[in-house]
């Protein structure tokens, strides 16, 4: 296994350890620290910046019976929440987004498969999986686009990207991640505009909106 | 001005003894605690007060049984428990999972390395200490995101804390607990 070079911002995981990453960055940004350890330390220290701050928030007492109905509760029965982990190439947060279920790949043409993983009006997030040598389709975002790698790699203008590492691209950057030769290059990608279902549009207006 | 922690704190033993012995008395001193605390980081964010003692049992409960998951070699009660209370906050507000990163695998019962148990404390003491010797503005700024009152955009303008110390002490204890789960497959 190579090692990931391509890590998640700082400020990118002090959002996801506050809560205020939309849902799928939050995804991406989950995989990732399940992919790498520097980022999983990271995030733990923003869970220490946390700690200081609950230890010195103005507290409010808590009315007389709670701490009774907590204790009533300690032994009573409960279904934990379902955890998923690891299958395959998937970590379990995607595993998760998943239902525990493969991919269901659906065809974007030249080969390149996609899996709509959540969509909403907060973003989308997906599976990717482009054959060694062909360009990740036509996929103009908005706003920033968060891409993992789960296998395979892919390369562009910005460098070269293995398994675990994630690529940050603003609107600002004009990229053709391209897969490399090898297997498959599975990804996760997310972005914070709902998925635009690109066949409605005429092709001719497609660069207006690029820009 | 604080001194360094020269030994494990009460929280950290209270919540050994809830992991190691399901000792009742301590969790009572944990309630006791972090209650009115997690009572009024939860209402600062404009929760009111019947609904934030309902976040505040269900975060207690899950302190109480996923006590087996905490790893004090990782982490303080207090970063533990800020994260298990934003988490369910999230899930109540926007009514869907949060998407978490996969466990490493529970922290082996054995005795914890000590000396990183202590290390870590005096990290976090450092960490409240600086963040009690900012400025007023500039704390308000922190307390807001790590409450979750900012969003990503504004949280990548803002400078945060000084945690690269703390962050290579929590970096030890996870290289330390994977070399301990290898060991035990």
């Amino acid at each position: 296994m190579t090692a990931i070079t391509h890590h998640t911002p700082d400020a990118l995981l002090a959002a996801y350890a506050t809560g205020s990453l939309p849902h799928a960055y939050a995804l991406v940004v989950a995989a990732h620290i399940s992919l790498c350890l520097e980022c999983r330390a990271a995030y733990e220290a923003h869970q220490a910046g946390g700690g200081a701050v609950l230890e010195v928030v103005e507290a409010e007492a808590v009315s007389g019976g709670l701490k009774s109905r907590v204790f009533d509760l300690l032994d009573a029965p409960y279904t934990p929440q379902p955890t998923f982990s690891r299958s395959g190439v998937y970590p379990g947060p995607i595993m998760e987004a998943l239902k525990g279920k493969p991919p269901s790949w659906k065809s974007l043409g030249l080969g390149v498969r996609q899996s709509i993983l959540s969509s909403g009006r907060e973003g989308s997030a997906r599976l990717l999986c482009i054959p060694p040598g062909q360009a990740v389709p036509d996929h103009s975002h908005n706003g920033l686009e968060l891409t993992l790698v789960l296998q395979g790699s892919f390369s562009d203008s910005t460098g070269h990207f293995g398994v675990g590492d994630l690529e940050i691209a603003d609107q600002d950057l004009v990229h053709t991640p391209t897969a490399d030769p090898g297997a498959p290059c599975i990804c996760l990608a997310a972005t914070d505009a709902p998925l635009r279902f690109r066949s409605l549009v005429p092709r001719i207006l497609q660069p207006l909106f690029r820009i | 001005m604080m001194h360094p922690p020269s030994q494990v704190s009460s929280q950290t033993l209270w919540m050994l003894a809830v992991r190691d012995r399901r000792d009742r008395a301590a969790f009572a001193a944990m309630f006791d605690h972090f209650a009115p605390r997690l009572k009024g980081f939860i209402m600062r964010s404009g929760t009111g007060s019947g609904q934030a003692e309902e976040i505040v049992q269900d975060v207690m409960l899950t302190v109480w049984r996923k006590a087996a998951q905490f790893d004090p070699a990782r982490a303080q009660v207090s970063a533990w428990i800020y994260q298990i209370a934003r988490n369910r906050q999230i899930d109540v507000i926007r009514k869907e999972n949060r998407p978490l990163p996969e466990e490493l695998g529970e922290a082996p019962e054995a005795e914890p390395d000590a000396s990183q148990v202590l290390a870590l404390e005096q990290e976090a003491a450092q960490l409240q200490q600086a963040l009690a010797r900012l400025k007023p503005d500039q704390r308000e700024i922190i307390e807001r995101a790590y409450l979750g009152e900012l969003t990503h955009q504004e949280i990548s303008t803002q400078t945060g804390l000084p945690l690269g110390t703390i962050k290579s002490r929590i970096r030890l204890g996870l290289e330390r607990l994977r070399h301990e789960l290898k060991e035990l497959r």
